[in-house]
């Protein structure tokens, strides 16, 4: 009878520090992300005010006690982030899914498993790297006459380095969402007659359209803070936008910028800029997860 | 009697392994075709045949005829061989994101019907067909996935009726549900095979002495013996009949 009460304290016990060592870890994995709220929001908060995000940037300033400072803002980057993201959006999100569905529905062959690699290959690649390969491309296509060679800094390279991160992150998360539609469901769409094609844009697109969500969400909160590949593409520019051929500019680049500048009030812009940045993906994150909130939010929370 | 369907020879293969072999029977017009035997005997692969839904499952292969009112269904598209030929699952199989309206209205709406007031008829005279609208009438926006197990299955066997097939098959569609919910399927099946042909698979003798005109009893992939339900349980022609029903094996 003793030792049956000794093992049960220890199980108690252990329950007790498996348990704690557990929130500890959580504790730990939170704290860089407090860490980052509270001194973005700390530090940027004191930037924002109403021309903060209506203005250009302004001329360097603050050096030399005497000058007297143009205020100004982040407006210009604010618009360029939303057009470079919203325009790969545009291309790699059609792109991504429709490879996703290849790969979930009609990949489970030889040419699948060598598209599924390269598109983890894919995924590797680091994103300086992309942008070189962007760059490239639109200077070898100016050489060769297609486009203005002056265009090689513009928007639309920016789009191109961007849309080609997105493309592998949604069209493996896609795969996987879809994959996670149970094959009941495929065979009760089947048996009801409809062709293939009918079964996965009426019914198995409509099972998966959470994961689906999530999967995009995810390739544009990771564009959306992404520097590397902006740098020799977008380029960054003080003006707002331009026109597709023209650099434009972008949250990450201006506090890349800013926040190694030695001018002030260029560094109290890139703390705003990344306070706004942060913000930007959660409210991306929060409208979204609302959206999907459709009819059924209670059967599914129920499920 | 009235043959509708009709196997001729009929074997099936995953991959190397013969699922059944051999298998010729028919299948009455307007009655219900009970198939039984142990796990793993093939009533299930034999099913699946009647509406070419073995085909879709990768390295499968079939052999010999299946005849629906005369013609080889496998020289016929496999989606007009499927509208023809229905089919109730083991599990019940809602959409899951669909309503239970849109559930009954899938085959319908993307089978190509737009018209709302056509939709609203059949998608309600099925339901009534399944004896599951007085049980749904003030909720059809709701989701399928918030019915209870027998109304699923009975929601699926609207689903399946809503594209107006002539035969329904379905494949042990009680073994998931309750005593009570069985009751109320096989009433169902029953109201069925007036306006239908009806096949079913089950592990269930008692379910198929009930609720079937024929029986056929398979083993090891071979169809062993096929006959009046009553006949077959009666007075089994097999000795192995014999032994699976009075419960010596399987």
């Amino acid at each position: 009878m003793k030792l049956r009460f000794d093992r049960a304290a220890r199980r108690i016990w252990k329950d007790r520090a498996m348990s704690t060592a557990a929130l500890a870890c959580v504790v730990v994995a939170l704290v860089p992300l407090g860490s980052i709220l509270f001194t973005a929001a700390s530090q940027g908060i004191q930037s924002l005010n109403p021309g903060f995000f209506t203005s250009a940037v302004p001329p360097p300033c603050g050096s030399a006690s005497t000058e007297t400072c143009t205020p100004g803002g982040v407006g210009n980057a604010i618009e360029g982030t939303l057009v470079l993201v919203g325009l790969a959006s545009l291309v790699a999100m059609p792109v991504g899914v429709l490879a996703g569905i290849y790969l979930s529905e009609y990949g489970n062959n030889r040419l699948g498993r060598g598209v599924r690699f390269f598109v983890d290959v894919m995924l590797q690649i680091p994103s300086i790297v992309v942008g070189i390969f962007a760059y490239t491309l639109i200077f070898e296509l100016g050489r060769a006459g297609w486009t203005d060679p002056r265009s090689v800094f513009s928007t639309l390279t920016g789009v191109l380095a961007l849309a080609t991160i997105m493309v592998p992150i949604i069209a493996r998360t896609s795969e996987e969402a879809l994959k996670l539609v149970p094959n009941a469901t495929r065979e009760a769409a089947l048996a009801l007659g409809l062709p293939k094609h009918r079964v996965i844009t009426g019914v198995v697109l409509g099972s998966a359209r959470s994961g689906l969500v999530t999967g995009a969400l995810l390739g544009v909160a990771r564009v959306s803070g992404e520097t590397a590949p902006l740098i020799m593409t977008a380029f960054g520019s003080p003006y707002f936008f331009q026109g597709l051929n023209q650099p434009i500019a972008a949250m990450p680049l201006v506090i890349y910028t800013f926040g190694l500048s030695p001018y002030p009030n260029w560094q109290h812009l890139a703390w705003g800029a990344a306070f706004v940045l942060v913000l930007m993906m959660l409210g991306i994150s929060v409208v979204s997860r609302l959206a999907l909130r459709g009819r059924f939010s209670l059967a599914e929370v129920a499920r | 009697m009235n043959v509708k369907m009709q196997t001729q020879h009929l074997s099936a293969w995953y991959g190397s392994k013969k699922a059944i072999e051999d298998v010729t029977m028919d299948i009455e017009e307007h009655a219900v075709t009970a198939i039984i035997g142990p796990s793993g005997c093939g009533k299930s692969t034999l099913i699946r045949c009647l509406d070419r839904m073995h085909e879709i499952l990768p390295k499968t292969r079939v052999e010999g005829k299946v005849l629906l009112d005369g013609e080889d269904i496998y020289e016929q598209p496999a989606v007009a061989v499927r509208r023809k030929v229905g089919m109730v699952f083991q599990k019940p199989n809602p959409f899951p994101t669909m309503t239970i309206y849109d559930n009954v209205a899938a085959g319908l709406k993307l089978g190509g019907i737009r018209d709302p007031d056509e939709l609203d008829g059949r998608v309600i005279r099925s339901l009534k067909q399944a004896v599951l609208w007085d049980e749904v009438q003030d909720g059809t926006g709701k989701s399928g996935m918030s019915l209870s197990g027998g109304q699923q299955q009975r929601l699926c066997i609207a689903r399946a009726l809503a594209v107006e097939p002539e035969v329904l098959l379905m494949d042990e569609p009680c073994s998931a549900l309750d005593p009570i919910a069985t009751a109320k399927i096989e009433d169902l099946i029953f109201d069925l095979k007036k306006d239908y042909t009806v096949v079913i698979v089950t592990h269930n003798m008692q379910q198929a002495a009930r609720v079937a005109d024929w029986t056929a009893f398979m083993y090891l992939g071979k169809l062993i013996e096929f006959g009046r339900t009553r006949e077959l349980f009666e007075h089994p022609r097999e000795e192995l009949t014999e032994k699976y029903i009075t419960g010596r094996f399987g």
